[in-house]
């Protein structure tokens, strides 16, 4: 065993950490955004407007996201019109095209979480809303996206926590998180054990903050509704 | 020549399946052991169990995978050269592979089992007991075939899950659609046409397989809405 090799390292993989956080904080907090917009439409009586949604969920929902990833950083390389655009400097950058395709994928997932929670809310709640002569957009605000929001914190917290973990596969593309860090340290080092191990405790680590968080969140803001 | 690289990557389907299936079949016998163990009165199964369901399910699946294809031979070997004997430990990726999906998705597997016989009455378990019925017998006669379809909802979740979790078996050198599109990608220059290939036979497997576990919910279900409602 050559722990020493994991406590000097321990800088780079605080560094690695950090990115870990930083790519799975950017991509809920967009793909949040996205998704209450999108699981109000996703609802939408209009199938031009529902149906594009529910492809879009299904096919980023129904492939690994190691395709996706590989398919916008190395698959978009394939056109020339779009290796010459103004684009290219953010598409050929890795931390760009992780962002994105996460971001694509949390959204998915996201927005049918939020549209289940909101199929469930009993149509008398809207009824009464309407009768109050509340708009669409305060019966949105005041009405569809708290229930959305309260129904379905336990599965967006699953999502949080799948995100967290997805984010080891930024490390296939060269960037330097958590696992891109281990995997350095074993082709530098030379050591098979120890890096790995290490990285699985500090995933373990974040994962259990995120579990206590969202316990907390769920007695403060479902439990207390009774 | 495109279509010579198009009908490898899709043969390499094959490898993606058998790693799927195996995975599926350790993973469900994980998961039925862990659910016993979980509903068990032993403190110490419990606890196990419980321990491996949340270390499990805290590490990301690619963690996992390099721990059991790169960290385990290397403490195998390191314990086997401790002791004397003079044997070199290694890993196929294949194995590899379908421990560790088996490992994962058995935890996840555990916590479906676990709901579903959690929700069948245990009056149920009780007059099965009153009439004489062995453990054993209760389990596969009274509970095995209800919590199956208790299960299913779950249990079609993990599967695609699962499936789509295969494709991290190509990053430890395992030959499957996903390395096997790599390659093709890399000798033509196509990577978007065979990443989209990749992509659409993982696409048509979900979908597939949504459509099959949904009929057989509604098979399971017969008889059975009336008697709940």
């Amino acid at each position: 065993m050559n722990w020493t090799i994991i406590a000097d390292s321990l800088p780079l993989y605080a560094q690695g950490a950090r990115l870990t956080v930083l790519l799975t904080v950017s991509a809920l907090a967009i793909g949040f955004g996205l998704s209450l917009g999108l699981a109000l439409l996703r609802n939408s009586p209009n199938p031009w407007i529902r149906l594009p949604i529910a492809s879009y969920t299904l096919v980023f929902r129904g492939t690994p996201l190691l395709v996706q990833l590989f398919l916008i950083y190395f698959g978009l390389a394939q056109f020339g019109l779009l290796r010459q655009s103004i684009l290219w400097p953010w598409l050929s950058s890795p931390l760009f095209c992780v962002l994105l395709t996460f971001v694509l994928n949390t959204t998915a997932y996201t927005t049918e979480i939020f549209a289940g929670g909101l199929r469930h809310l009993p149509p008398g709640e809207i009824e009464a809303a309407r009768a109050y002569g509340m708009s669409p957009w305060t019966i949105a605000r005041r009405i569809l996206i708290p229930a959305m929001l309260s129904r379905s914190l336990t599965l967006y917290g699953n999502e949080t926590i799948m995100m967290m973990h997805a984010t080891s596969l930024a490390s296939t593309v060269t960037l330097l998180e958590i696992t891109g860090v281990a995997r350095n340290i074993t082709l530098t080092s030379y050591i098979l054990f120890e890096p790995y191990v290490t990285a699985a405790a500090i995933y373990l680590c974040l994962t259990f903050i995120l579990v206590g968080a969202f316990h907390m969140a769920e007695r403060r803001w479902v439990d207390a509704r009774g | 020549m495109l279509a010579a690289y198009a009908m490898t990557v899709l043969g390499a389907g094959l490898v993606t399946l058998q790693l799927a299936a195996g995975a599926l079949a350790l993973a469900v016998l994980f998961g039925l052991a862990g659910a016993l163990c979980k509903l068990s009165s032993s403190v110490v199964l419990r606890t196990l169990a419980g321990i491996y369901t949340s270390v499990v399910r805290g590490i990301p699946d690619l963690v996992l995978m390099l721990l059991v294809f790169y960290s385990l031979p290397t403490l195998v070997n390191e314990v086997l050269t401790a002791a004397g004997i003079s044997y070199y430990f290694e890993l196929d990726p294949f194995i590899a592979g379908t421990v560790t999906l088996a490992l994962i998705f058995g935890a996840y597997m555990t916590e479906t089992f676990r709901g579903a016989l959690v929700a069948i009455p245990k009056g149920q378990v009780e007059a099965a007991r009153a009439y004489g019925l062995g453990p054993m017998r209760t389990f596969t006669g009274i509970l095995l075939p209800q919590m199956a379809r208790l299960a299913l909802p779950g249990f079609t979740n993990n599967w695609l899950v699962l499936l789509k979790a295969t494709a991290l078996a190509s990053l430890i050198g395992l030959q499957d659609v996903m390395l096997t599109a790599k390659g093709a990608a890399e000798a033509t220059g196509q990577p978007f046409t065979f990443y989209l290939l990749a992509g659409g036979f993982y696409l048509a497997l979900t979908l597939s397989s949504v459509l099959f576990l949904a009929w057989l919910g509604r098979r399971l279900d017969l008889g059975t809405r009336e008697l709940s409602r």
